[in-house]
């Protein structure tokens, strides 16, 4: 079977800093993957190739066998892979079920066509998407006006609107009150299709433990471990340099 | 080869006076971030400034003194510039810093509008003449033509503008401070720079120099409505081609600008209003950081 | 958000209201609301481009290109009938629109708009050096006619132009009110407040900016063929910087939420200008900019803001 994402031998440099040193890494349908390391260990950078942000100097990176490497975003998200950001990008101006309502016209193609309306079942769609990310109760409610927590679901079910293969999530519980932090990630899973390949970085060590099925622990721009929470935390290589010794 | 020289002499005498003018407002966008659409109507009111003040000296003791006609001109600049540079900032401008960089283009235009007619209430419509200084000079023969002299003051006067502000930014203290604020506002205040203070002193000067390039312009030409709207798009133009916020760029441009006008007058007569702008056009299309660029690039 | 039927409802009434209007209306005040339908229609053009979060300083170029599109055509084709002269004009304008925003896509910001008050000045100058189309001075056009019927009278003319002028601004308004309301209305928004977002959930930037562009420069085009015919007259002026300055106060003065703000705006500025022409000439810019100034400090979202209620947000300065 084609593993959903396969990273093969992932190289980028910026100038004399080596970001990502041979990362590869193969991940398969609905995996939930948590990604940790320390800041500048490399898992933005993995991220920001994956989602073609930014270009790898050497390596291949492939959605269900096909080769993305180096493709721009836009084309990239077309192929089905979809990410949410650290600090959420969303549309201060418009409301929550327009920015829904939005993205899903960009899925299916309607924002491009004249005329083409919110119509009943474009508002279904956005009622469904609101309420399995409990958002109904923004939903008139204009994106700049909402708190933190709020506008990291909003960026994350934006990301969702388009059925995506794969869901990167930069940190979705950063910036989130501890107390809430659980409650997010729990609506977030639960949101999910169960057949989307998650892949999230963090920074939490309970969070990561809690919802990823494998860990993948960069360093210095390397990959020092790759299997399931208990193993990876357990790493001496990883206490030392990512978790701390007093676990 | 005449032609040529003539070109290079037309063009130079040109670039002179659109340098003094694009320098200020280069430096006022480096400095404040404001692309300012009003900064022909600081030239216009020098202009006028400097006709009356030529106006009142020639008409007193000037007789006597004529060279001390150039000194009243500075003054006429100087006033305008005290008066309406720290006005407009700290009065206008800095209520808008904090929004998106087009707002405030958007302010400098609604101030073109509001100065364009104030001119207007101030000195009515009719043309005013401060033709005494244009003939301080006499005239100078360079093969078969005779130029006057004035023209080349201008360069001259353009030159020493030029050397002073770059002497100013890279050799004195505060001159660096400056450039480090065009360079990163951010920094610099972080690094304690008290940028409120830099901000009225660079716009003032940016206004200085407007109203100088109009003052001493003003013996050459005729002192009416419709100065302005000219100016601030040759400026622009000479500004954008640069690079917005350099000064050598600024230079260099008007040079460029003032050859391409000469030469377009006396070979291609037909493009001599639009080639500053198919200029333009082309270093935004090519290069839209201009020749040199002090700044971040802001394209996207 | 108004339903379809609110938007005929409106449109309906509207179009009566007009049509009222110009049979009480005195002939000059009729014709000034022709010239402000003109610029009206000019700067709901710019309104588009606003909202994809740019301003262009040279929207001016299309309102020429229309202008002299629809006056060449009468001229030199012997065509008078208005519906095809004001078309012609928007076509005119779309082909320069098509080949400008290819490579006015990827400009932003200042860049943007000094770019485009570059293209404008170009024409401008181009123009003015065309001695075969009338150089500076430009071209005086012959009376127009509708469908046939050629008007008696000046004051006829002025009316059927009026009419005209009221079917037209009506249907552009209800089409631009039902693309306002859109998906793709809300994609321009959205580009507008977030273009790495949009980037990110698949859809080009570049051709959102790139399609309200061309559909500004249709807009400009009409608007300017309206003109040219109301006027009589076609200039070089047309593309002048201060041609496009005014598309921006008006633009500026409405905010991009509201058409029917557009073209109130259009009609203040027209007002301005002909009631300050009688009694005080040299005031009337300066009355603009004061507006102008007021408009940017009180009301961020423009008239169009009181009319469709909606809180005011300045993406810009947002903390997150």
């Amino acid at each position: 079977m084609t593993a959903a994402l396969e990273a093969k031998q992932l190289n980028k440099s910026f100038g004399s800093v080596v970001a990502a040193r041979d990362i590869s890494v193969i991940v398969n349908r609905s995996e939930r993957l948590g990604l940790i390391g320390t800041n500048g260990a490399g898992k933005t950078t993995f991220v920001n190739i994956v989602t073609g942000y930014i270009k790898p100097d050497t390596g291949t990176v492939r959605l269900e066998g096909r080769d993305i490497t180096g493709h721009t975003p836009r084309s990239i998200t077309r192929a089905g892979v979809c990410r949410s950001f650290q600090v959420p990008q969303l549309f201060l101006t418009l409301t929550t079920a327009q920015s829904l309502a939005v993205a899903f016209g960009i899925a299916d193609g309607r924002a491009f066509s004249p005329g083409a309306s919110i119509d009943a079942e474009m508002e279904g769609k956005v009622e469904n998407l609101l309420e399995r990310f409990r958002l109904i109760d923004y939903r008139n409610r204009m994106v700049a006006e909402l708190p933190g927590g709020v506008r990291k679901l909003i960026d994350i079910a934006i990301a969702v609107t388009r059925k995506p293969k794969v869901l990167l999530l930069d940190e979705p519980t950063s910036g989130v009150a501890v107390e809430e932090k659980f409650a997010l990630m729990d609506i977030v899973m639960s949101a999910l299709d169960s057949d989307v390949t998650v892949l999230f970085v963090e920074h939490d060590m309970d969070i990561v433990s809690r919802y990823a099925q494998r860990v993948l622990a960069f360093y210095d721009g390397k990959i020092i471990a790759d299997d399931l929470p208990e193993t990876v935390f357990a790493n001496q290589t990883v206490r030392t340099f990512i978790t701390g010794t007093a676990n | 080869m005449e032609l040529v020289t003539t070109i290079l002499i037309d063009g130079l005498i040109d670039a002179s006076w659109i340098f003094i003018v694009a320098v200020g407002l280069t430096l006022i966008f480096g400095v404040l971030n404001i692309l300012n659409i009003a900064h022909g109507n600081f030239y216009a009111i020098g202009a006028y400034a400097a006709a009356n003040a030529v106006g009142v000296y020639y008409s007193g003791a000037g007789a006597s003194m004529p060279m001390l006609g150039l000194v009243a001109m500075t003054v006429a600049a100087l006033v305008v510039a005290i008066v309406l540079g720290p006005l407009l900032e700290r009065g206008l401008f800095r209520f808008f810093y904090h929004r998106d960089e087009i707002v405030l283009v958007l302010v400098t235009y609604a101030l073109f509008l509001i100065l364009e007619d104030a001119t207007k209430l101030i000195w009515g419509v009719n043309p005013y003449y401060a033709y005494e200084p244009y003939g301080l000079f006499g005239t100078v023969s360079i093969g078969k033509l005779d130029y006057v002299g004035y023209d080349f003051f201008l360069i001259g006067m353009a030159i020493v503008i030029g050397i002073l502000l770059w002497l100013g930014l890279n050799r004195t203290r505060s001159g660096k401070v400056v450039l480090a604020v065009i360079h990163d506002r951010e920094m610099s205040s972080a690094a304690g720079v008290n940028v409120t203070k830099i901000f009225v002193i660079s716009f003032t000067i940016g206004v200085f120099l407007a109203a100088l390039g109009g003052a001493f312009t003003a013996p050459k030409i005729s002192v009416q409505p419709g100065l302005a709207v000219m100016v601030v798009l040759f400026s622009f133009a000479v500004a954008v081609i640069g690079g917005l916020g350099s000064i050598e760029g600024a230079a260099i441009a008007s040079l460029l600008v003032g050859i391409a006008r000469a030469l377009a007058i006396h070979l291609a007569p037909w493009a001599e209003l639009f080639i500053v702008y198919l200029a333009m056009a082309l270093m935004l299309a090519v290069r839209p950081q201009g020749i040199f660029s002090p700044t971040a690039l802001r394209k996207i | 958000m108004l339903s379809r039927l609110m938007v005929w409802l409106l449109a309906g009434v509207t179009l009566a209201i007009l049509v009222a209007l110009g049979e009480v209306l005195p002939s000059w005040c009729v014709f000034l609301l022709v010239t402000a339908a003109a610029k009206g229609l000019a700067a709901l053009g710019l309104v588009l481009v606003i909202r994809t979060g740019l301003l262009s300083f040279g929207q001016g170029l299309f309102y020429c290109a229309g202008g002299y599109g629809a006056g060449l055509l009468m001229l030199w084709g012997g065509i008078t009938d208005m519906t095809l002269l004001v078309l012609a004009g928007g076509a005119v304008a779309l082909l320069f629109g098509l080949l400008t925003a290819p490579l006015l896509a990827s400009y932003r910001g200042i860049f943007f708009a000094t770019l485009t008050l570059a293209l404008s000045m170009l024409m401008h100058g181009a123009l003015t050096k065309a001695d075969f189309l009338g150089g500076s001075d430009g071209l005086n056009l012959h009376s127009p006619t509708l469908f046939g019927l050629r008007p008696a009278s000046a004051a006829e003319a002025v009316h059927m132009l009026y009419l005209f002028s009221s079917v037209l601004v009506v249907a552009v308004a209800v089409a631009c009110r039902r693309h306002f309301d859109s998906l793709r209305g809300l994609l321009s928004l959205a580009t507008r407040d977030n273009e790495i977002r949009v980037e990110y959930l698949g859809a080009s930037v570049s051709r959102v900016i790139s399609e309200n562009f061309v559909a500004a420069a249709f807009l400009g085009g009409v608007g300017g063929a309206l003109n040219a015919i109301a006027v009589g007259h076609i200039d070089p002026e047309l593309a002048f910087w201060t041609t496009s300055g005014e598309f921006v106060f008006v633009a500026i003065l409405s905010g991009y939420l509201s058409v029917a703000a557009v073209f109130a705006s259009s009609i203040l500025l027209e007002l301005i200008r002909s009631f300050s022409s009688q009694y005080f000439p040299n005031a009337w810019q300066m009355s603009l900019g004061i507006f102008m100034l007021a408009s940017i400090l009180f009301l961020p979202n423009g008239i169009g803001g009181l009319i469709v209620r909606r809180k005011a947000c300045d993406p810009g300065k947002d903390p997150a």
